[in-house]
């Protein structure tokens, strides 16, 4: 019925909506095999409806979802092979880690010596080993989301569903737990997809990205290219920061009109007497604000044709007695053409 | 008034003899009925007690109109005991799970019957009876109990769905559970004690009702109802305070585990979180 050959997830025009919200609007997505693929939005943007119609847990209004070619849009759950980890865990209360693990198993007649092999095997894959007896109210928030990964990952799933897994943790767990599931993922093998609205997250681990805003796909891409290339001021805006020129100011500073984003980093400050080559833009400016933030300062920029646009650059040779300075002052910014993106009316 | 803080503080002696006076007010009545059983005067309530005797737990004992009224008492308990624990189940199940159109109003109907006055609820079933010709009988009267013992089911379950964690239920379909092993090792382990206190206080309810039952018995006569018949008996009243007793540790022990079964629940679910 599955075809390995096939895409891991197709969704082929898919909508859900909930009366007159449309929570996912005309989606077309296809995650390949093997892929660590996230689901990228603000809240209400329609990436956790679509993992649920994955899961089985809501069915979509209209098209089809496939796994590896298998036709799953009417699937109960439990008829599909694909697991959920979810963002509040949703371990069994009254069962200790062990039994937890196995459930999948127990409830699909596997032998009872097998399954304790296994969950030996897969505690040691989340390093938690020894943990087997404790019941889940005596686990810490980062061994609970371990033992979630690990109730999921048991039973080999065609795919891996993980639903804002790391929401619940502080900061430092969260990155150190970004960097072990990227590692689980890559030696398992198997297809994860990532439900998130921390862009920051999604950049460091995807391979590719879907952004979602208001149940449509703005873009589908690798990190980088959403990054470096966004689709639409929203994408600009959302992963990142990003300063947008539109209008005269844009006429004025490429000879173009619409609208387009450029990336604070690769702005330039210099004075106003700089010099600018022939392959960047330029324009000039009254440093409005200055926030020194150690490794870098933002500086905010008022143009002289009116809009403001941030710049960030490295304190590589500066201090915050040299940066403050800069305030109130006019200088000149300058940026290659190539880092200028258009992004449509 | 000055103001004091409560914690930890011990109580005032106006209000630790504002408890015990109300403790005396609730429970020596029925240390008066069990002081009756001993005394050897049959007709009379004289004090300081004739004499101590233990005769009328012997003579209790031989009735047979009272083995009979004990014996259907338990019986119509347990039987709506068992309906309750079913469609009370079903019903918070139903009301927690989904959500359709009506939900808050069949929410409400079915907790109406428990704060309706038991002789409304007697005559309108009394009615509905006589119209359809059902006659009067041992199933009627279960009948007539369930009305009042699916609230007690339903109210305590339903308080136990509200209080589990998570997405436990779709975490288990999503995990390979059909609906059956969903219900058998999910949601049952968590609504167990729940069930278990429902289904002992519906007991404990249906055992000692009096109103609802004299509506709907025809010939048969249950334990609370032998006992009312009994107070116009001068003779007998020492046997009744034999079952007096009776009744009281019947329901002593389900309420009093029901009680300790839902604060160490509560305990539980406060430690876990």
């Amino acid at each position: 019925m599955t075809d390995q050959s096939k895409p891991a997830i197709q969704f082929e025009n898919v909508s859900r909506h909930f009366g007159a919200v449309k929570a996912v609007d005309h989606a077309d997505i296809e995650i390949h095999d093997g892929e660590f693929f996230s689901l990228l939005g603000p809240s209400g943007s329609g990436k956790t409806t679509c993992l649920r119609m994955i899961a089985g847990f809501d069915k979509p209004t209209e098209g089809r979802i496939y796994l590896y070619g298998q036709d799953v849009s009417d699937l109960p759950p439990f008829e599909r092979n694909v697991n959920t980890v979810f963002q509040d865990y949703a371990l069994f209360p009254h069962m200790n880690v062990g039994d937890n693990i196995a459930y999948g198993l127990m409830v699909k007649g596997v032998s009872k010596p097998e399954r304790l092999k296994r969950v030996d095997e897969i505690l040691d894959l989340v390093q938690l080993k020894g943990y087997g007896d404790r019941k889940p109210s005596q686990l810490s928030g980062g061994q609970r989301q371990r033992v979630a990964l690990a109730r999921a990952l048991i039973n080999h799933p065609k795919v891996l569903l993980l639903d804002e897994p790391l929401g619940a943790l502080d900061l430092k767990l969260r990155q150190q737990m970004q960097v072990e599931l990227k590692a689980i993922q890559q030696r398992v093998g198997i297809t994860f997809i990532f439900v998130t609205h921390d862009q920051e997250e999604a950049l460091t681990m995807s391979d590719r990205i879907a952004l979602f805003n208001q149940g449509r796909i703005e873009q589908v891409g690798s990190p980088s290219e959403i990054y470096e290339h966004p689709a639409s001021a929203f994408v600009a805006g959302f992963v990142g920061t990003s300063n947008l020129i539109s209008g005269e100011l844009a006429k004025r500073v490429s000879g173009k009109m619409g609208t387009f984003s450029i990336r604070p980093e690769k702005i330039h400050l210099g004075s106003v007497d700089v010099n600018v080559s022939p392959d960047s833009y330029s324009a000039d400016g009254v440093v409005r604000d200055v926030i020194y933030l150690g490794l870098y300062t933002r500086y905010l920029v008022q143009l002289d044709g009116g809009g403001e646009v941030m710049v960030i650059e490295q304190n590589l040779k500066t201090t915050s007695m040299d940066v403050l300075k800069i305030k109130g002052q006019r200088a000149r910014l300058h940026w290659k053409k190539e880092h200028t993106h258009e992004v449509g009316g | 008034m000055p103001s004091k803080s409560y914690s930890g503080q011990r109580a005032s002696w106006g209000l630790k003899l504002a408890s015990v006076a109300a403790l005396l007010f609730l429970h020596v009545p029925i240390l008066i009925i069990f002081l009756y059983t001993l005394t050897p005067d049959e007709q009379t309530f004289t004090f300081p007690l004739p004499g101590i005797t233990f005769k009328w737990f012997g003579v209790a004992l031989q009735r047979p109109d009272l083995w009979r009224a004990l014996t259907l008492s338990l019986q119509v308990a347990a039987v709506a005991t068992l309906a309750a624990l079913v469609l009370g189940t079903l019903a918070a199940a139903a009301v927690y799970r989904s959500n359709f159109f009506g939900r808050e109003a069949i929410s409400f109907l079915l907790v109406l019957p428990i704060a309706l006055p038991g002789i409304v609820t007697g005559i309108a079933l009394r009615t509905a009876l006589g119209t359809y010709d059902i006659s009067f009988s041992y199933w009627t009267i279960v009948i007539g109990h369930a009305t009042f013992c699916v609230v007690v089911v339903y109210n305590n379950v339903l308080a136990r769905f509200r209080r589990m964690q998570g997405s436990q239920i779709e975490a288990s379909m999503d995990l390979g559970a059909n609906s059956f092993q969903t219900f058998r090792y999910v949601v049952f382990p968590n609504i167990a004690t729940a069930l278990l206190a429902g289904g002992m206080l519906a007991f404990a309810l249906s055992f000692d009702e009096v109103i609802v039952t004299t509506f709907t018995a025809g010939q048969q006569t249950t334990l609370p109802i032998w006992i009312f018949s009994q107070l116009s008996r001068p003779r007998d009243r020492p046997v009744t305070n034999v079952v007096a007793i009776l009744v009281v540790l019947i329901t002593f022990f389900p309420i009093f585990f029901a009680q300790r079964l839902s604060a160490q629940n509560s305990d539980i679910e406060g430690g876990s979180k």
